[in-house]
């Protein structure tokens, strides 16, 4: 935490003051997600009896993880191989958007912000639903591609198949890429945001260029932002089973979809447990490899 | 310091602002299709192709009468979850944010693991808590979901809010001989409120929207994100995208009017 000169008369306040005001919310987060991430982990130990059942017994049982690569190995490495690419666009998209706010939108930037955060008050599912009609055989972004004749180039590359779009790879990534933007851009335009302009300016008053000074004083300065724009979209999109139902295909299916069904219809809840903690183990050394990579520690 | 660098590279500049353009175009396309098929007479069970121009969707928007009891659901949990997550977050922001205390990197910890935590395991996890205390699934258990997940999000977006607030007024309080739950409840809270409004609209919109941990803990109550999933196997009715344009409409007024009012705000310099 920082400390402000503000900090050093805080001796003179209840020095309980703080701890009772924290107490009742870590109280209520300590039940309702501490206590069920133990109750998971335990249920991915167990064994079920009997398969009509939902009841399970506390056994120790380390197949379950065995289960979950052998048998869904292919959902899992699909769902990273989704949310990575979504990640990477996201991006590429996000990073221009937020340095337009930050720097160029002037008195218009506050309208700007705010119309990026619209989405997030739209149903998620029927944006999801909307790009539906806008992929769709007969929709304006297949008619758009074959107008211009890339439709052939495209299929080439793999983005179309058999010459359509929805109930692909593409548009499960289209989806989740658009899904996630705001989560991206945000953060990045609060490190940006944060950068004092003057920096910049020093940096081209010394004739740096305008490339160098971005990736010398820009870009190392709105690495936070990018980090943690990554990891709220990253994690959610690795979860996520809604692009992969509306825009997908039986054969794009998730391991949320997994977990979603042996948990509410076929019961079986040591293997959903046991997945579940397959996915954080993944998504954590991810996240621990990216942020050694980014060389930041600050999350919050 | 725009200005003057917007001469050197010209392309540069406009590259952004035509990346910008497209982004925001990319945003909207999506949101403009809802509004769009609000105004469509549907051919089919699924509002998801075009057939032609109608208002009955609008006249008739309260007579889907599954989906306005799950939009009403929603609102509900929505209120009663977001106002109890923004009483106990606002705590913890402004008690990490005040206060020197021991273990504050621990509690940031445990704020920032619900929301780095894919929500298709929070909803197992608090599935299998409600499930093994014998807890019927209902409001209340997917009222309890969201406010823990709501909690997390308002402590560290109000943090983030109030760092940079001028606290000397605090001192001048405690100067003054004010006690310290006074100072708090007549200084420090009004400093704080318009991060915590803030944070509460977030969170209402996050759990209004939420399907995946809602879909583990409802038992037979519907929200209505949980209503338009249940029900894609038969149809998607226009009276849903009135709904949810309705809302896009109101927070789009909503922003036109405040950027207004500060203009003028500014203008009268006040």
């Amino acid at each position: 935490m920082a400390t402000t000169p503000a900090d050093t008369r805080s001796v003179r306040v209840d020095k309980k003051i703080p701890y009772v005001l924290i107490l009742p919310g870590m109280l209520f987060l300590f039940v309702f997600f501490i206590v069920p991430l133990i109750t998971l982990f335990k249920i991915s130990l167990s064994t079920k009896p009997n398969p009509l059942l939902a009841e399970y017994e506390f056994t120790w049982e380390w197949g379950n993880f065995t289960t979950a690569f052998d048998d869904f190995g292919g959902q899992l490495g699909r769902s990273f191989f989704y949310a990575g690419v979504a990640t990477v666009l996201c991006i590429l998209i996000a990073y221009p958007i937020a340095y337009f706010i930050a720097f160029k939108a002037g008195t218009y930037r506050n309208v700007v912000l705010g119309l990026v955060m619209v989405p997030f008050f739209t149903s998620f599912l029927l944006r999801t639903i909307a790009w539906q009609s806008l992929l769709n055989d007969s929709g304006p972004v297949l008619s758009f591609i074959e107008a211009i004749s890339l439709d052939g180039f495209l299929g080439n590359i793999g983005l179309l198949e058999d010459g359509r779009i929805l109930n692909t790879d593409t548009a499960v990534i289209g989806g989740l890429t658009y899904n996630f933007l705001p989560f991206m851009l945000l953060p990045i335009y609060v490190s940006l945001e944060k950068i004092d302009p003057r920096l910049v300016e020093a940096a081209s008053d010394l004739y740096a260029p305008f490339a160098s000074a971005f990736r010398r004083v820009i870009l190392p300065l709105s690495l936070p932002g990018v980090f943690a724009g990554t990891l709220l979209t990253f994690i959610p999109a690795t979860g996520d089973f809604i692009n992969a139902r509306f825009l997908g295909n039986p054969n794009t299916s998730v391991i949320g979809n997994v977990v979603q069904s042996q948990f509410l219809s076929r019961n079986d809840y040591p293997t959903a447990a046991a997945i579940s903690f397959v996915l954080m183990a993944i998504i954590t050394t991810a996240v621990v490899i990216y942020a050694a990579m980014l060389g930041t520690e600050d999350i919050a | 310091m725009s200005a003057s660098h917007a001469g050197r590279r010209p392309w540069g500049t406009y590259v952004l602002y035509v990346v910008t353009a497209l982004g925001m175009v990319y945003l909207f396309i999506p949101l403009l299709t809802i509004a769009r098929f609000t105004f469509n007479q549907p051919s089919s069970n699924y509002n998801t192709s075009w057939n032609e121009f109608t208002t009955d969707n609008w006249r008739n928007a309260f007579e889907a009468s599954d989906y306005r009891d799950a939009f009403v659901e929603s609102i509900k949990v929505a209120i009663i979850a977001c106002g109890l997550a923004t009483i106990l977050g606002a705590l913890v922001a402004i008690a990490l944010t005040r206060y020197k205390m021991r273990g504050g990197a621990w509690i940031n910890f445990l704020l920032v693991l619900p929301l780095t935590t894919p929500e298709i395991v929070l909803g197992a996890s608090t599935f299998t808590l409600f499930f093994n205390q014998g807890v019927r699934f209902g409001f209340w258990t997917i009222v309890a979901a969201h406010t823990m997940f709501c909690l997390s999000f308002v402590a560290l977006t109000v943090k983030a809010r109030i760092r940079g607030l001028d606290w000397s007024l605090e001192d001048a309080a405690a100067d003054l001989g004010s006690p310290p739950l006074r100072t708090f409840a007549k200084v420090t809270l009004p400093l704080v409120t318009p991060g915590i409004a803030a944070a509460f609209m977030l969170s209402v919109s996050l759990s209004i929207d939420d399907y995946i941990i809602t879909s583990f803990v409802a038992g037979q109550v519907s929200t209505f994100p949980r209503e338009i999933w249940d029900s894609y196997i038969r149809e998607v009715v226009p009276q849903i995208q009135v709904f949810t344009t309705i809302i896009m409409l109101v927070v789009i007024s909503v922003l036109v009017v405040s950027t207004l009012a500060g203009k003028r705000r500014r203008a009268q310099g006040l």
